[in-house]
């Protein structure tokens, strides 16, 4: 079973953004980027599967520009085997980036794709589910922890209420949340052998998607700011705060 | 036309997220229907239909929708969507889930946790960790949209709409669900609560949460966390507050041994009242707390609990 895993170039988790001045986005010049974090847990996900024996194959695919494709060299320094980088410039809504890992599905026939939950640039939270909404599969969104067998999958999923598992049929979707496993480091070794693993570039016109934003940003703006407070000396003068002054409790 | 809102329950009890929706709803495409899916759910379709701001209440009655399952929520959704211009349901971990498929089948592009309706097709919504506020235009035909309901009210007075039984549009067979394992508490919900009490690393232990569990219990309150007090394993997954857990916006949270990262801030920067106790005066999370207190927690905790006692609480 081949297990396709997409991974996005995005702003790192570290780095606090900057709004543009001018409103139209933010600043992403001379800014650290790295790989989704949720996509490394994917990445990782699917190369413990080949390692037991489970998958055959882990595919990394990226949608975006040139530089998408050191995110796939990372994913293959973690392990995987090869890497398929979509070019295009400019932001791709979830809608058109799952319309091509649609194409790719068709092209490749994984059992399993495993995308993050969720970017932590545009906070969508909806790629994995178009896919599988788009493909007719089952899906198993926010997986905690996985268990394949034949045909199927068991996935313990996080939900607002505590854990649920839900069994789904493969080929499905699966996405993942931040307990399902910790990501490795690549070595370095892994990290001179993923040079000579093979990266196809393709297009979305390959696939037949046009990836025009469909949503209109009309800006982009800072949140309110809140301001720092007072510091108090004792728990005492806090309570007296925050019955008196505040009068929340 | 008129917008469709999703009713977020557990087949007893109408949650509070479904009257912001409605409320969001009502600003974008009226009338507004609600529709309930779920098994048993008569009493739920009973309490949305009390809603102010409800015209119609649709209830698809059957065990597929017993839990929400996604696939079976999509085909539902699918067969009402001609009729509504605007389909809504709360940023639920349910809504979440769901929602995309539906846009995806719908072919238009979802709109994901709107802060604020700036028009029947423009709308505010955060990203980056809600480090930016980006205002969004959605193309002509149906919106799907998600709501993050911290930032909507619920419209103040009762509806009397009527409720009208729907068939239900039938179940792929491509999924199921198995089991759960709910989190057991008599404390308010995390997202509702008026008052929050939130651990961090600094708790150092599951057992050592019991300390703000009194404070909670004096204060009816409920009990958070930071995502590195959920990965340490002190308290359960629920409990998450940030950027990728529960967004909250109580009249008081109360972060305890919590240092204030961009992605805890992303999930309470919006409470009314911030108070944090750290024993590092330069946590970032004093620049956002309106009263700081730098102090050992293993001390101040205690004290807190003896002081709210002799205060009567
Ligand atoms: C993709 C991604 C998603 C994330 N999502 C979330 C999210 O949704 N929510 C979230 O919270 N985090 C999230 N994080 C993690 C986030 O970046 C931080 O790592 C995390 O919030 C830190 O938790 P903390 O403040 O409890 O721990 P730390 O940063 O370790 O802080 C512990 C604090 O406790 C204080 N302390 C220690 N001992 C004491 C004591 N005895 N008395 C008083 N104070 C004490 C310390 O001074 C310190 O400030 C995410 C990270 C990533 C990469």
């Amino acid at each position: 079973m081949k297990v396709l895993v997409p991974v996005k170039r995005v702003i790192d988790y570290n780095v606090k953004v900057r709004v543009k001045a001018d409103q139209t986005g933010v600043d992403l010049a001379n800014v650290k980027m790295s790989m989704n974090p949720f996509d490394e847990i994917s990445v990782e996900e699917a190369i413990r599967l080949r390692e037991k024996g489970k998958a055959t194959e882990v595919i990394a695919v990226s949608i975006g520009p040139q530089q998408a494709g050191e995110t796939i060299r990372t994913a293959l320094a973690m392990g995987a085997d090869r890497g398929i980088l979509v070019k295009t410039d400019g932001d791709v809504e979830p809608l058109a980036v799952a319309k091509i890992l649609k194409g790719i599905v068709e092209a490749e026939q994984p059992g399993l794709v495993i995308t993050g939950k969720q970017a932590i640039d545009d906070d969508s939270n909806q790629t994995g589910q178009m896919l599988a909404a788009l493909l007719g599969w089952p899906q198993a969104t926010f997986a905690h922890k996985l268990e394949l067998s034949d045909g199927k999958a068991d996935i313990e999923r996080e939900i607002d209420g505590g854990l649920q598992t839900v069994e789904v049929k493969l080929p499905c979707v699966m996405t993942t949340d931040l307990r399902l496993n910790e990501p490795r480091y690549a070595s370095l070794p892994n990290i001179m052998k993923a040079k000579k693993k093979p990266i196809d570039e393709k297009t979305p016109a390959d696939y037949g998607v046009d990836v025009t934003p469909r949503l209109k940003v009309l800006k982009v703006t800072e949140p309110p700011k809140r301001q720092a407070g007072m510091k108090v000396k004792t728990v005492a003068e806090l309570l007296d705060k925050l019955k008196n002054e505040a009068g929340v409790i | 036309m008129a917008s469709l809102v999703i009713a977020e329950h557990d087949n007893k009890v109408l949650k509070d997220a479904t009257a912001k929706t409605v409320a969001a709803a009502a600003q974008i495409s009226s009338p507004v229907h609600v529709l309930v899916a779920g098994s048993g759910a008569g009493a739920v379709a009973e309490a949305a239909s009390k809603l102010a701001g409800v015209e119609k209440v649709l209830l698809a009655d059957d065990a597929a929708y017993a839990k929400m399952v996604a696939e079976p929520m999509e085909k539902l959704i699918l067969s009402l969507a001609g009729s509504y211009d605007a389909i809504l349901a709360p940023a639920t971990t349910n809504g979440k889930n769901y929602m995309p498929r539906v846009a995806a089948k719908l072919d238009v592009p979802q709109v994901s946790e709107i802060l604020k309706v700036v028009g029947p097709d423009t709308f505010e919504r955060p990203i980056y960790a809600g480090n930016a506020i980006a205002t969004v235009q959605a193309p002509a035909g149906k919106k799907v949209i998600t709501v993050r309901t911290t930032a909507f009210k619920a419209a103040e007075g009762a509806g009397s709409a009527s409720v009208e039984k729907i068939s239900a549009a039938g179940d792929p067979g491509i999924s199921k669900f198995i089991g759960e394992e709910l989190s057991k508490s008599e404390r308010p919900e995390l997202t509702s609560a008026k008052i929050i009490i939130s651990g961090g690393r600094g708790m150092q232990s599951g057992d050592n949460f019991h300390m703000l569990e009194k404070i909670a219990d004096k204060l009816h309150a409920a009990v958070g966390a930071s995502r590195a007090a959920v990965d340490a394993g002190f308290v359960p997954n629920d409990y998450q507050v940030g950027q990728t857990g529960k967004v909250v916006a109580p009249e008081l949270y109360i972060a305890v041994g919590i240092s204030g990262a961009i992605q805890h801030l992303a999930g309470m920067k919006d409470s009314k009242v911030i108070a944090a106790i750290n024993k590092d005066e330069e946590a970032p999370i004093f620049q956002v707390a309106d009263y700081g207190l730098v102090a050992d927690l293993f001390k101040a905790v205690p004290e807190m609990e003896e002081e709210l006692t002799k205060l009567g609480y």
